[in-house]
């Protein structure tokens, strides 16, 4: 039988591990939208898991709301990208330093 | 209450949508390069809702949409500012984008639709309106940071500012997940009243609430949670972020209230505690580093830093009279901010970009009026009276002393005073250093009008502070 905590730590475990992914990924800015989307999906694990055993419907609809969001984010994420690989002609995470103080 | 009654209580909002839905279209078919009518129909749909939202301010707080959107004193005087305000600010940009080469009709577009959002979130009453608004918000201003697509710095600042938003987003919404299953609800009336009683699950909620508050912090800007600030302010074009630092600090502050008082009032003791740590390290970070900047856009970003560990002060103080403080501090840093950046772009426009604070030497030869101006606007931000600035730090500091909390008093007055070094620098540099450059200042007519009444605004609410206070108290009165 899975109960509410057995899912509730499965998500927990997914966001942190895309919190993780943001803070030690120092490759590419892909990733970083990958882990994004990761955290979303986790936290919409949360609402379905309490949605099902409160029975009550707001966290589905919440979800729906959030997924969404979530692709109108990756637009705009994805579209950033492509300005700054157009300007640098790279997407390497390091790239992003050169303001600093 | 009846459908049709209740879509009249979104009556500015939805007029807002259509009209920038309008502007989208007419901006598609014209050919001018001054996009001309889309600027001037922008303005006039902002006039048109903050008339309709001026004209319509409730006495008692009205809800609608199955309790998930409200119309109260708050909301109205908040909206009523992000509007004008707005409209001020598209007023300097339009001079600046048209210098600058990046005239397009999209920044006015999505312009609008960020004020959408922040009208949604001035307005919202249960954690899903709060949450769409504030991506409304959020998505129109990354887009707004990355429009100068030639500019290297522009793109990173995008790119930062958009990894770090959505970050908090999802703290943010993890936080309204936990609080959902907690109390089964995301309406704040409902919380507030199933958080009251339910003893048993308050270290769950005080969870909840930990990551909500880091969404808040990261959307105010507050330390440790600022690092986009900086990078942003500066990456952005001048235009944008005029309009980052001015609007959405107010919807941000109306998103603090909502969750945290009208919310989680009952877990006040803990956020209270957490808040401190936020109000004593933003000071802290905000005007220690900003000693070192030499870049007046990344100066400001840390001043924006160090203003809202005082906004959080008059949070901390937990009762009516200091959030009506907190208020009147984020209005009245929305309006400081305006001029400042305002004044950035005069300077900028012509000759050279302002970037450096160098390049404000000697401006007292050169136009004698504007370093005036300046001088107000930066004597008011590092708190002298008697000019504005020194009302709000004045209004939070007060209540912050009368709920007890004489410690965090005097550590924020020592750091407003190692703060008011980089603004007085600024004045000294502008007096007593000589310029290189004696060409006068060139601006439009408009643009000069304006600039000099928001230098008086400063001043005259300065001399009379109780009339925007007791704006603030109404507002917060219920």
């Amino acid at each position: 039988m899975i109960t509410l905590t057995n899912v509730l730590l499965l998500a927990a475990l997914l966001f942190c591990i895309s919190v993780a992914g943001i803070f030690l990924n120092r490759k590419n800015i892909l990733i970083l939208l990958m882990c994004i989307e990761l955290m979303l999906l986790s936290v919409n694990m949360n609402f379905i898991a309490f949605s099902h055993f409160l029975g009550d419907i707001h966290g589905q609809i919440f979800v729906f709301f959030i997924l969404t969001v979530a692709a109108a984010e990756a637009a705009i994420g994805l579209a950033i990208l492509i300005v700054m690989f157009r300007n640098r002609d790279t997407i390497n995470v390091e790239s992003l330093d050169s303001m600093k103080g | 209450m009846s459908i049709s009654n209740e879509i009249l209580l979104a009556l500015p909002e939805l007029s807002l949508l259509s009209m920038a839905c309008l502007v989208l279209v007419v901006d598609a078919f014209s050919k001018d390069p001054d996009h001309r009518i889309t600027y001037w129909l922008t303005q006039i749909s902002l006039a048109i809702v903050f008339l309709l939202v001026f004209t319509s301010i409730p006495d008692e707080p009205r809800l609608a949409f199955h309790n998930s959107f409200i119309d109260d004193a708050m909301s109205s005087v908040l909206k009523c500012f992000i509007c004008a305000i707005t409209i001020i600010v598209f007023l300097y940009s339009y001079e600046y984008l048209k210098e600058n080469k990046l005239m397009k009709g999209e920044y006015f577009v999505l312009g609008l639709f960020a004020v959408l959002g922040m009208m949604i979130m001035s307005s919202a009453y249960s954690l899903l309106s709060i949450y769409l608004g504030l991506e409304l918000m959020s998505l129109s201003m990354y887009a707004m940071v990355a429009m100068n697509r030639k500019s290297a710095a522009a793109s990173e600042a995008a790119m930062k500012y958009f990894i770090l938003g959505a970050l908090a987003s999802g703290m943010l919404l993890y936080g309204i997940s936990m609080i959902y299953g907690l109390t089964s609800s995301i309406q704040f009336t409902e919380i507030a009243a199933i958080s009251m009683t339910s003893v048993e699950n308050s270290r769950f909620l005080v969870f909840g609430m930990i990551f909500m508050i880091i969404g808040i912090a990261f959307k105010l800007g507050a330390a440790p949670f600022h690092m986009w600030v900086p990078d942003v302010y500066q990456g952005a074009p001048t235009s944008v972020t005029l309009f980052i630092s001015t609007a959405p600090k107010l919807a941000a502050f109306a998103m603090a209230i909502r969750i945290l008082v009208d919310g989680l009032f009952p877990l006040v003791a803990d956020w209270q505690s957490i808040l401190m740590v936020l109000a004593v390290l933003s000071m802290a970070i905000g005007n220690i580093v900003a000693i070192s900047q030499t870049n007046i856009k990344r100066m400001l970003a840390y001043s924006t830093i160090a203003h809202v560990g005082y906004l959080f002060l008059g949070l901390i103080a937990g009762t009516i009279n200091g959030f009506a403080g907190s208020m009147f501090y984020i209005i009245s840093y929305a309006l400081m901010s305006m001029g400042t950046f305002g004044m950035i772009i005069l300077l900028g426009r012509y000759e050279f970009e302002a970037k450096n604070l160098e390049d404000f030497k000697g401006l007292s030869g050169r136009s004698p009026w504007f370093a005036f101006i300046m001088m107000c606007l930066m004597f008011s931000m590092a708190g002298v009276p008697p000019f504005l600035g020194f009302w709000s730090k004045w209004f939070v500091l007060k209540e912050l002393v009368a709920s007890g909390y004489f410690a965090l008093a005097a550590v924020s007055v020592v750091f407003s005073i190692i703060g008011a070094y980089y603004y007085l620098r600024i004045v000294k540099l502008m007096y007593f250093d000589k310029p290189d450059k004696m060409t006068a200042i060139k601006a439009t007519k408009q643009m000069r009008a304006v600039l000099t009444a928001n230098g008086l605004l400063i001043l005259v609410l300065g001399l009379l502070p109780n009339s925007l206070m007791q704006i603030c108290l109404t507002a917060l009165a219920h």
